[in-house]
């Protein structure tokens, strides 16, 4: 179902990818060939009105004459109904009761306490109804308010955005009818009570409040740009342009008074973002529009003053509502494994409700035989069915339901909520973790889902993008080699990896939070001081510029022997490009929105080379030069003619130009291996030169780009324009191939002016946070769409690759598949693409399987994958991906990513995260168990999906080893916990019930009972989830190897599990028959009385209550007040409880009025038996605890066996000399398990020699990371 | 959110330098030991000086407990009779049920006891049923509390089955199986000549007598069907003062139980021999039930009961035994810290 589901979703990414494309090529037209009607729509104009096309708008109908046609009047109605209003609430005022109660009945538990109550108001029942209802009330009531809360914040955002005002062509207040004209002019008016056919107009920066048709815009040729973050992520702007007959006819706010009649037909709502069909009729004409017009709900309105627009579609119709899907609900590993052990627990009931129904229809059997009565006191010779001896099957069979309500103790009732709280007060740690707090941005963590927050502490594959989460997204300009020659001299984080891989020192772990644990504040301030230091010395003064070389600086490239070229150069990279200037009115200070980051790089670095490009118009763009005859900043315009666009297949982006001298230019830029083909053979005087530079930045982990130029003459242009245009206006399937030939005609017989070199810079921390993942076995996957080079680049940076690994690279670029290619018969080339990739995958297990000791990359590219991910061959990959340090698929779509995803999912079956920031990530996001999404700059979208937002890569390590192994282990202990309190519960029920001979007494009376979960032990359990340690956040850190606790799933294996249900049973087991046996028919005080059913049950309860709460002390590892004081408020509570609950009157007390009080306070043998089975009820657990700890244990036992060594250290003892040596063998074995990472390239042998060393040197043992420096 | 774009560069320094001023606004989490989960703790270990220590103390506070409550336990004199069998007349033993229905034997029984020890007042006199199901549910259940409190509420007798009424629809007070099975057995205490009365005064719980059963609540209908049960109550005497039924009717937890019959306040001296005479009259024949006559006196702690103070005992010499053999174990075989087989995770390999 899932798994359909989501393949669709990537589908219709995929779909979406080609019609985005599709709508950036319109966009050039408008550049250069100015209006022109949608090509497609021919054919689709013809639908409208069919089914699915049906929707008719009147536009301003209630300012226009009334319309002519009765049905669409009633049509007009129907659609203005809906309103503009959204609602994503998931329950309303009428529907929340019966909806959130049916959410609630959907868990097992739940049922099972239902048909318990139910069964409590019948006679079957063991104890009161009311009593048996509570908890479950309780417990419901409980997570209703929590879904409330919710509930009404989502309500509160809504009625945020409802409320938000926008200006409506509407009448004014005291306006009468429709000669008011005067009183009909824009007026604010709130996003609610927008309908359709209304026409708004919307200003500079605002956000659109439904999908508008545009009608016209502040320009003259009626164009608007329009951002589409909340969208699709994309950042870059988006071109939209109304057509001529209504941009014509209604420029102003005073033209909409005598605008009136026109009609809007179009397709019905649906969740198509990058389709529009539909027409407008204006006078009795016909115009079809196109997404071109469509200005669609949340996206914003940029560079453009205003535009006015009429409404099509409102509130839930819009098409980013329609979008709106529900996040897929996960859910936790752990809570999976709950599920099975509440089966577990339910069979065990009813097994046990079995056991207690034959026994007691045996019993009940026995008491009539031939008349005569056996227990005559019960008179079974005048019963009810229950107990009717002559048909003791029925009333064995009716005492099962008895048995289900008494024994149910064993279901902890409060479990679930319980746990949700708990989880709720982890996501609260982590949004607050000021270690997790991004100043830079401003961004502190957020865990978006709580329910996943052990999952973070179980991953065992970590699959991350690359660009904007290894990398910060923020290319800089640090580079270029110019006629030959090399300009730049920034070192880049690449640069700087390899150094420190070629033997500088290992740079010291960057996380303050390892250090000075001692003052908080002191901590803070350093962190914070840190990043402030770290901001400054990292950030160029200008964003995107990172280049320094006085050479070319400050104008002086005018002395440089070619500046000729360099001019030309700095030209090209101020006009080649589809950018869009923003100046700023006030400072004057020019920024630009552009398509990808790399574009923005290279126009602020022609800025602040002296090019300054600062106005782009439908027709040209405008610079501020430096002449380099004057030495004067010259305005000069270029016209532009034509941009060929970039695609991934061309790999270049042209631009033709028509300069003031009426010269025209071909400007290009495009990756090496085309651009050097397309050289002119004559002008290759530095292209060797050119050439070995482009290799070197690429070494350094640069992106690089050829710059190109060519003249071109007025006849060769003609030529290329009318095939050009041609090509552009043709229908046919073959279309792009003909712009692609039209292109290559002047594409051609370059000059090379010289490379550029962007770095993308890798966000900071990025190498240190993959070694410690890696060092805590968690294996990491890159998946980007970036090309081989730069992937690997990018991997040996941030360690994932190191010399010595052996890369097994898996890729379709090799000559026979491109001669294939080129020969282009499909079949003949997809089945040895095929081929090819299983031959290479085959090859590179068996490299794996014949090597022992050494690690290995796998780096396969896209196209490979689309093979590899096929279902005979995906099994094979797999196998190899899983036996190799580290994997990196590059060049793969957002489909393959979530493929990808999810065959490591359900093939490795362990817990997968992914991790990215844009919307190609979101596939992958909402693929993987946990999503995490970077919100960096790539837009909200990657972070909308995700189940945990984090804003920088590094702090992927916090959140995992610390968070993640916390919350499992406090989750798993928790859990466990439950199990054994309701168990030792449960248990002494039962055994009581067998001294009644089965019939269904419980032990204790019924609100006592009741109280049990909800009062007398929930709080302790809470407590523990919250707050518990098993250890503390530095050690987590310190020695990542404990996280394995987690993906091993240690702490909620069978065995812990079973192990403390049979701790349970055995305390019930000590519990009943001390208490019994100590109280038995002798009389308990000096008074002379004797014991009864209130007294026994009363004193077998505060037995339970003592031991299950003290049982935490031998349970949790770290106690701060709130522990303590949640356990003996438990503890109080029930003595509390026990007078109070005495103290009401008899009738609704029972059995327990004035029970303790009267019987049990003054009775010293109460109190002796309490001291006595609390005691006996803990040894067992204690004892095997000590030989656990001792003998057999866990890492993080061991670990808290080294911080007690530690500490002891202070105060000098001849003993610790050996924590010295278990110190080093903990780390030695972090160190050892990794392939890759920063600590897998030092030796072990290296290592431990150096240790030896440095710890003992160490002034502050274990306090920070060791250092330790090899010469490798 | 961050409204600056990728693609968007600006010209300026950022907004680093703006940053400082506005710190106020940020969304930075506040700083407390709280939130950042460094609240002061302890953090338990279990070393072996902690483990020895804690098993020893216990150990050490729970022996002399167990030899106190065994001590007080030995104080107590305790004479047993069990006289279910005894009593039943030599001719009828094959056929003790229609002994005990049959209305026209006579159920009287001398039976002697021999006073042990010297047993000081007051002594308690009990009656022990063995095999009786006072905790059945059904027999729990089958009372009603209102009827009995309040005289207003006669009628109500739901609950109560199957002796709520009589066979004319009369309610029954006091209702229910409980009442109706109330054990009549009599006993009377001679020492030669000399009657030791029984005190049948305050045997029961002083809340039940005062908040349970209505001082105006008077029996009606009482054993009037054809089935009797157990013994009759007199209608004069209101429930409160019907001791013996308002302990009764404190039902027992466990199938064997005593039940306070009354008090002799008299000194008993060893060898003394009291002659008891009872009527034989409850029927535990038919269920195979033992019944005794218990005479006990009590400590502080209660009536002679071993168990606890054994059981102090027996967890306080584990626990000094445990501290032994840890001690032990912790000479012999410390752990060995830098032992790296036990440290390696293939000990599980599948994990799970």
């Amino acid at each position: 179902m899932a798994g359909e589901d989501d393949g669709n979703t990537t589908n219709g990414r995929r779909r979406r990818r080609t019609r985005r494309s599709a709508v950036r090529l319109s966009k050039l037209y408008s550049y250069a060939c100015g209006r022109r009607p949608s090509v497609a729509d021919d054919h689709s104009v013809s639908r409208i009105g069919g089914p699915g096309f049906s929707r008719v708008v009147m536009v301003n109908a209630a300012a226009g004459e009334p319309p002519a046609a009765a049905d669409l009047l009633q049509h007009q109605q129907q659609i203005t109904a809906t309103t503009n209003s959204i609602s994503t609430t998931k329950y309303n005022l009428f529907t929340f009761l019966p909806k959130s109660l049916f959410e609630q009945f959907r868990r097992v538990a739940n049922i099972y306490f239902l048909l318990s109550a139910g069964i409590a108001y019948s006679p079957l029942a063991a104890y009161s109804s009311s009593s048996a209802i509570a908890p479950l009330v309780i417990v419901l009531v409980a997570t209703m308010i929590k879904e409330a809360i919710e509930d009404w914040r989502r309500n509160q955002q809504d009625t945020e955005v409802n409320n938000r005002t926008t200006q409506v062509f509407q009448q004014g207040g005291d306006g009468d009818g429709w000669d008011g004209d005067a009183a009909w002019s824009f007026r604010d008016a709130k996003w609610k009570d927008i309908r359709v056919g209304d026409i708004v107009k919307v200003h500079k920066d605002e956000f659109f409040p439904a999908d508008l048709v545009l009608l016209s815009s502040s320009y003259e040729d009626a164009i608007c740009y329009v951002e589409t973050m909340n969208l699709d992520g994309e950042t870059n702007l988006k071109l939209k342009q109304s057509l001529e007959v209504t941009s014509t006819t209604l420029p102003d706010d005073d033209s909409f008074r005598s605008f009136a009649g026109a009609v809007v037909r179009c397709e019905d709502p649906n969740a198509h973002l990058y389709t529009f069909v539909g027409n407008i009729e204006i006078d009795g004409q016909q115009h079809p529009l196109s997404p071109q017009q469509l200005l669609l709900r949340d996206s914003k309105l940029r560079n453009t003053d205003f535009v006015y627009g009429v409404v099509v579609f409102t509130g839930h119709d819009t098409k980013v509502m329609q979008n709106s899907m529900k996040v897929p609900s996960k859910r936790s590993n752990v809570e999976k494994k709950m599920d099975r052990v509440m089966y577990l627990l339910l069979f065990s009931l009813i097994v046990i409700s079995v056991v207690s129904s034959v026994f007691f229809g045996i019993a009940t059997g026995d008491d009539l035989q031939d008349g005569r009565m056996k227990r005559w006191y019960l008179r079974p010779d005048d019963t009810e069915i229950y107990y009717d001896p002559n048909r003791p099957a029925v009333a064995a069979l009716l005492h099962f339901f008895t048995a289900i309500m008494l024994y149910g103790y064993f279901i902890p009732i409060s479990l679930y909520i319980s746990i949700e709280i708990v989880k709720l007060l982890q996501a609260l740690f982590i949004n607050n973790d000021i270690h997790m707090y991004h100043r830079e941005t401003d961004t502190p963590a957020h865990a978006r889902t709580s329910n996943l927050n052990e999952e973070l502490g179980q991953v065992d594959t970590i699959l991350t993008d690359k660009t904007g989460t290894l990398t910060s997204n923020s290319m800089e300009f640090i580079k270029c080699s110019i006629a030959g020659t090399a300009y730049g001299r920034g070192i880049t984080e690449v640069e700087r990896a390899m150094a420190r891989r070629k033997g500088a020192p290992v740079i010291p772990n960057p996380d303050n939070m390892d250090k000075g644990n001692n003052s908080g504040i002191q901590q803070q301030q350093h962190i914070l001081s840190s990043s402030d230091s770290e901001g400054n010395n990292d950030k160029p003064a200008v964003k995107g510029f990172n280049f320094v070389d006085e050479r070319v600086m400050g104008g002086n490239w005018v002395n440089q022997p070619r500046s000729d070229v360099i001019e030309m150069f700095f030209r090209l990279l101020a006009v080649c490009h589809t950018c869009i200037p923003e100046v700023d009115q006030e400072s004057g200070k020019i920024s630009y929105e552009a398509e990808s980051p790399d574009e923005a790089a290279f126009v602020v670095a022609a800025r602040e080379l002296g090019f300054t490009f600062y106005k782009r118009t439908q027709t040209g763009v405008s610079l501020r030069e430096l002449d380099p005859s004057s030495g004067k900043q010259v305005d000069r315009s270029y016209k532009i003619l034509n941009v060929l666009e970039f695609n991934s297949a061309r790999k270049r982006m042209s631009v033709v130009v028509k300069n003031e001298e009426g010269k025209l230019f071909l400007f290009t830029k495009g990756a090496d291996s085309v651009m050097f083909e397309r050289l002119s053979g004559s002008e290759s005087a530095y292209r060797e030169v050119t050439q070995q530079h482009i290799n070197e930045y690429a070494d350094a982990g640069l992106r690089t780009l050829v710059l190109a130029y060519r003249e071109l003459k007025e006849d060769e242009y003609a030529y290329f324009d009318r095939k050009f245009t041609a090509a552009k206006n043709s229908v046919s399937t073959d279309r792009d191939e003909k712009i692609d030939e039209a292109a290559d005609l002047v594409e051609r017989d370059l000059i090379l002016l010289g490379a550029t070199a962007v770095e993308d810079k890798l966000q900071k921390g990025v190498p240190e946070c993959i070694d410690k993942l890696a060092q805590a076995g968690i294996k990491i996957w890159v998946l980007t769409g970036d090309k081989m080079e730069t992937a690997i680049n990018i991997g040996y940076a941030c360690s994932l690759l190191r010399q010595g690994m052996k890369q097994i690279t898996i890729t379709l670029e090799t000559a026979d598949i491109i001669a294939l290619e080129k020969v282009s018969d499909k079949t003949a080339l997809t089945k040895a693409s095929k081929d090819s990739v299983a031959r290479q995958i085959n090859e590179g297990k068996k490299l794996v399987n014949a090597s022992s000791g050494e690690s290995f990359a796998l780096i396969i590219d896209g196209k490979s994958l689309t093979y590899a991910l096929e279902d005979d061959t995906k099994d094979m990959f797999l196998d190899l991906a899983v036996g190799c340090g580290s994997v990196i698929c590059c060049r793969s779509s957002p489909k393959q990513k979530a493929l990808v995803t999810r065959l490591v999912k359900t093939g490795t079956g362990k817990v997968t995260l992914a991790i990215g920031d844009g919307a190609n990530d979101v596939g992958m996001i909402q693929e993987a168990d946990i999503g995490v999404g970077i919100s960096g700059a790539e837009g909200m979208q990657a972070v909308m999906a995700s189940d945990v937002s984090i804003a920088q890569f590094r702090f992927l390590e916090r959140l995992l080893l610390v968070h993640g192994h916390w919350c499992y282990s406090r989750i798993s202990s928790m859990i466990c916990y439950f199990f054994y309190k309701n168990i030792t519960f449960g248990v002494t029920l039962f055994l009581y019930d067998a001294y009644t001979s089965f019939s269904g007494q419980p032990f204790y009376n019924d609100w006592a009972m009741a109280c049990f979960n909800v009062f007398f032990t929930s709080l302790p359990v809470i407590a523990m989830g919250v707050f518990d340690q098993d250890v503390s956040a530095r050690f987590c850190l310190k020695f990542p190897m404990l996280y394995q606790e987690g993906p091993q799933n240690l702490l909620f294996q069978w065995q812990r599990i079973i192990g403390w249900m049979l701790n349970g049973v055995a305390c019930a087991v000590i519990i009943f028959f001390l208490s019994t046996a100590s109280l038995q028919h002798q009389a308990f005080r000096s008074g002379g009385e004797v014991s009864d059913m209130a007294t026994l049950g009363a004193t077998a309860y505060t037995c339970i209550v003592w031991a299950v709460n003290l049982q935490m002390y031998i349970t949790v590892s770290y106690f701060t007040l709130v522990q303590h004081v949640c356990i003996w408020l438990s503890i109080a509570l029930w003595y509390i409880f026990l007078p109070v609950y005495g103290a009401i009157t008899p009738s609704f007390s029972t059995t327990y009025y004035m029970v303790f009080v009267e019987a049990l306070a003054g009775a010293p043998s109460y109190w002796v038996v309490t001291l006595l089975v609390t005691a006996a009820a803990l040894i067992p657990y204690f004892t095997y605890a000590v030989v656990k700890s001792w003998f057999f244990p866990d890492y993080h036992n061991r670990i808290q066996w080294l911080r007690h060594r530690e500490k002891a250290k202070a105060h000098p003892d001849p003993e610790t000399s050996a924590d010295v040596e278990l110190s080093q063998v903990l780390r030695q074995f972090s160190v050892r398990s990794t392939g890759v990472g920063v600590s897998a390239r030092r030796d072990a042998t290296a290592v431990l020699r150096h240790l030896n060393v440095d710890y003992s040197q160490s002034p502050t043992p274990g306090a920070g990371v060791v250092v330790v420096t090899t010469d490798r | 959110m961050n409204s600056h774009a990728a693609g968007t560069s600006n010209g300026g320094s950022g907004d680093a330098a703006a940053g400082g001023a506005a710190r106020r606004n940020t969304r930075m989490p506040k700083y407390s030991k709280f939130t950042q989960q460094e609240l002061p703790a302890c953090k338990p270990i279990l070393t072996p000086k902690w483990v020895v220590s804690v098993f020893f103390i216990v150990g050490v506070i729970f022996v002399p407990i167990g030899v106190v409550s065994l001590l007080a336990a030995r104080d107590v004199v305790e004479i047993i009779d069990r006289y279910d069998e005894a009593c039943v007349p030599s001719n009828m033993t094959e056929n003790k049920l229609a002994y005990i229905q049959n209305e026209t034997i006579s159920k009287e029984c001398i039976r002697n006891l021999t006073v042990t020890k010297d047993m000081k007042q007051p002594i308690f006199v009990y009656y022990e049923l063995d095999n009786f199901y006072q905790n059945h549910r059904r027999y729990v259940k089958s009372r009603n509390d209102a009827q009995l409190r309040d005289a207003s509420k006669a009628n109500q007798t739901s609950a109560c089955e199957p002796e709520k009424t009589t066979a004319n629809g009369q309610p029954i007070v006091p209702c229910g199986l409980i009442a109706w099975s109330l054990f009549n057995d009599t006993y009377n205490f001679t020492r030669g000549n000399e009657n030791l009365t029984v005190d049948k005064k305050d045997i029961s719980w002083k809340s039940d007598r005062e908040h349970k059963f209505g001082k105006d609540v008077y029996p009606s209908n009482f054993q009037n069907g054809a089935l009797k049960g157990g013994a009759t109550l007199n209608p004069k005497i209101p429930l409160s003062e019907q001791e013996d039924l308002i302990v009764w009717m404190r039902t027992a937890a466990l199938p064997t139980f005593r039940k306070l019959y009354g008090r002799i306040y008299f000194d008993l001296k060893e060898n003394d021999t009291i002659t008891v005479s009872l009527n034989n009259n409850y029927n535990t024949y038919s269920f195979g039930g033992k019944k005794r006559l218990v005479l006990s006196t009590a400590t502080w702690l209660g009536g002679k009961n071993d168990f606890l103070g054994f059981a102090y005992l027996i967890v306080g010499g584990l626990c000094i035994f445990l501290a032994f053999a840890f001690t032990l174990l912790y000479f012999i075989k410390p752990r060995k810290l830098g032992d790296h087989n036990y440290l390696s995770w293939n000990r599980h390999p599948a994990g799970r």
